[in-house]
């Protein structure tokens, strides 16, 4: 068959199955035994079984470092279920955390697998523990560790957190479009009302403007409530080919179009537009390989580790204009789940129901097109049809435009 | 130059492809890698000048003057460090603003702090067994 330049390729993978592990603030499990509650849960929610799958994507692979940030490689996965593999994939040079689900469409789209288990594992709660995130910075601030690769140029600044770094973009956004903080508190808030009715959130309890505002400072223009919720939990979905899908459990979820690019230097800092991030390139390539438009979008599950990269996604998608998501989202009318035009991180996202990094929203949109999200399914004004599941901040970005027959 | 003692840094790991930008405050200087074809300055150091591909890159100093391009006051105590709050900033440098420099704005009331303002470099000091480093913050630039 002959190579067809113009074929948007993605078209011949599909979401066939999710599933995720036990998810807790600190759940104090064997990582590896977590991940594969997640992504045995997956297999059999696509109802296939392990020796079907014949591929292995995740992101980031194996690292010691940060702690609790991988709680599991592609190999340990692979050996742990004695797969017989065709294609495998991980790494943290990619389009964000879906960037290994993009390299997933890809694998099946090119025949070299029929189904991709695609996960991503994570311990950072319990890793942690009691003294939160200042426990897992590097060198821990004592002997003799010396500043490389990248965080050459923030460590010895003492910038060593990327709330840091997007509170920056953040603050650029304010100053060049009038940007505010009651207006970034509704992606905080948004998130919680919907996590006031997942009952898998870690964060349940209502909160209003004024708890917002009572929160401590972390880094100007964000509080504490603009920042994630470290977490235990494994998220994995399966990516079929879609000519081999049909006779599965599920309906499968079409990929419409995938966005991977980076334009601008992949730098947090030096990248061309500081208002703006690589999910401005990610997006826009996004839209080249479909004719849907961002009015088809019915359901948008965007990244929030801080709330900034969520108003920096709806802008990148085109939601809203360039420097316009601040009123966009302000008052969370237009984002709400059954009455916005946009409902938006269904689920709680990672700031309310846990920094499961990236693959909670990917997990949350496929709920959502097959209408088992439960109480907080979006029924009106009806159960969706077109979502985008978007990923990622700063340099490494990406994002998935999925579609229910 | 601080008289006092300067605040715990994770220090850089020094190589012989930075060590220029880490000594430059011994002599006042902060220098970046300059393509001396095309005239580029490049950072982070790169051994190859990313718009020409010309081999001939070499340190240069600069003015040491910059714009902050913006910046967050960082309230979190991640690590030893700074007195808190602490202001972490991206400048461009006036030179060729497209480089950049993460470092943090000393010497300035957070409520004088605007996006745009000209600051200059000042140099903090820190003694070393590997070798001494100057560490390149920025203050408000009086004389722009």
């Amino acid at each position: 068959m002959a190579l067809d330049a113009n074929e948007i390729i993605e078209r011949r993978a599909c979401i066939s199955g999710v599933g995720q592990s036990a998810i807790g603030r600190r759940l104090h499990r064997d990582p590896v035994d977590l991940t594969l509650d997640g992504c045995l849960a997956a297999i059999d929610d696509a109802g296939l079984s392990v020796t079907d799958i014949d591929g292995v994507s995740t992101y980031p692979g194996p690292m010691e470092v940060p702690p609790g940030f991988s709680g599991a490689g592609a190999y340990d996965v692979i050996d742990a279920l004695r797969l017989s593999v065709g294609w495998y994939n991980s790494g943290l040079e990619t389009s964000g955390q879906l960037g290994s689900v993009i390299n997933a469409c890809l694998a099946v789209a090119s025949g070299l697998a029929n189904h991709v288990l695609c996960f991503r594992s994570v311990h950072e709660g319990s890793a942690q523990g009691e003294k939160g995130r200042s426990a897992v910075m590097p060198g821990g601030g004592a002997g003799r560790y010396r500043a490389s690769g990248f965080q050459e140029w923030n460590l010895p600044f003492s910038a060593p957190s990327a709330a840091i770094w997007i509170a920056m973009f953040a603050q650029r956004h304010f100053h060049d479009y009038g940007t505010t903080r009651e207006q970034l508190a509704w992606i905080a808030l948004n998130a919680r009302r919907n996590a006031e009715i997942n009952p898998n959130a870690i964060y349940r309890d209502p909160m209003s403007l004024d708890d917002y505002f009572a929160a401590r400072m972390i880094s100007t223009p964000f509080c504490l409530y603009d920042c994630d919720v470290p977490c235990d939990g494994t998220t994995a979905v399966i990516v079929s080919r879609r000519d081999r899908a049909d006779s599965l459990r599920k309906p499968p979820i079409g990929v419409e179009a995938v966005g991977a690019a980076v334009r601008g230097r992949p730098s947090w800092d030096q990248f061309d537009d500081l208002s703006t991030m690589a999910n401005r390139d990610a997006a826009a390539q996004l839209w080249t390989r479909t004719d849907l438009q961002p009015s088809d979008v019915e359901l948008l599950e965007a990244y929030d580790g801080f709330s900034f990269i969520t108003m920096s996604w709806i802008e990148a998608l085109g939601f809203c204009g360039v420097g316009e998501s601040g009123p966009f989202v302000e008052g969370g009318e237009r984002i709400a789940r059954n009455s916005g035009v946009l409902p938006l991180n269904t689920h709680g996202g990672q700031l309310s129901a846990g920094r499961l990094h990236g693959y909670g929203f990917l997990h949350e949109a496929c709920v959502q097109l097959w209408a088992e999200a439960g109480e907080r399914q979006v029924t009106s004004p009806r159960v969706p049809r077109v979502a985008v599941a978007a990923a990622g901040g700063g340099n490494t970005c990406g994002c998935l435009l999925l579609t229910r027959d | 130059m601080t008289t006092t003692e300067p605040p715990f840094r994770i220090l850089p790991r020094v190589t012989d492809r930075n060590r220029f930008f880490w000594t430059g405050g011994e002599e006042g200087e902060l220098r970046f890698l300059r393509c001396q074809d095309c005239g580029y300055y490049l950072h982070p150091p790169l051994p190859r000048c990313p718009q020409c591909r010309s081999k001939r890159v070499a340190p240069e100093a600069v003015s040491g003057r910059a714009h902050l391009a913006t910046f967050s006051i960082n309230h979190q105590p991640w690590m030893p460090g700074p007195e808190l709050p602490y202001v972490v900033a991206i400048v461009e440098v006036v030179e060729q603003p497209s480089v950049r420099l993460t470092t943090n704005l000393v010497h300035c009331a957070h409520d004088d702090i605007q996006i745009g303002m000209p600051v200059r470099v000042v140099f903090e000091h820190h003694e070393d067994p590997d070798g001494d480093v100057w560490i390149p913050l920025f203050e408000p630039d009086p004389e722009a």
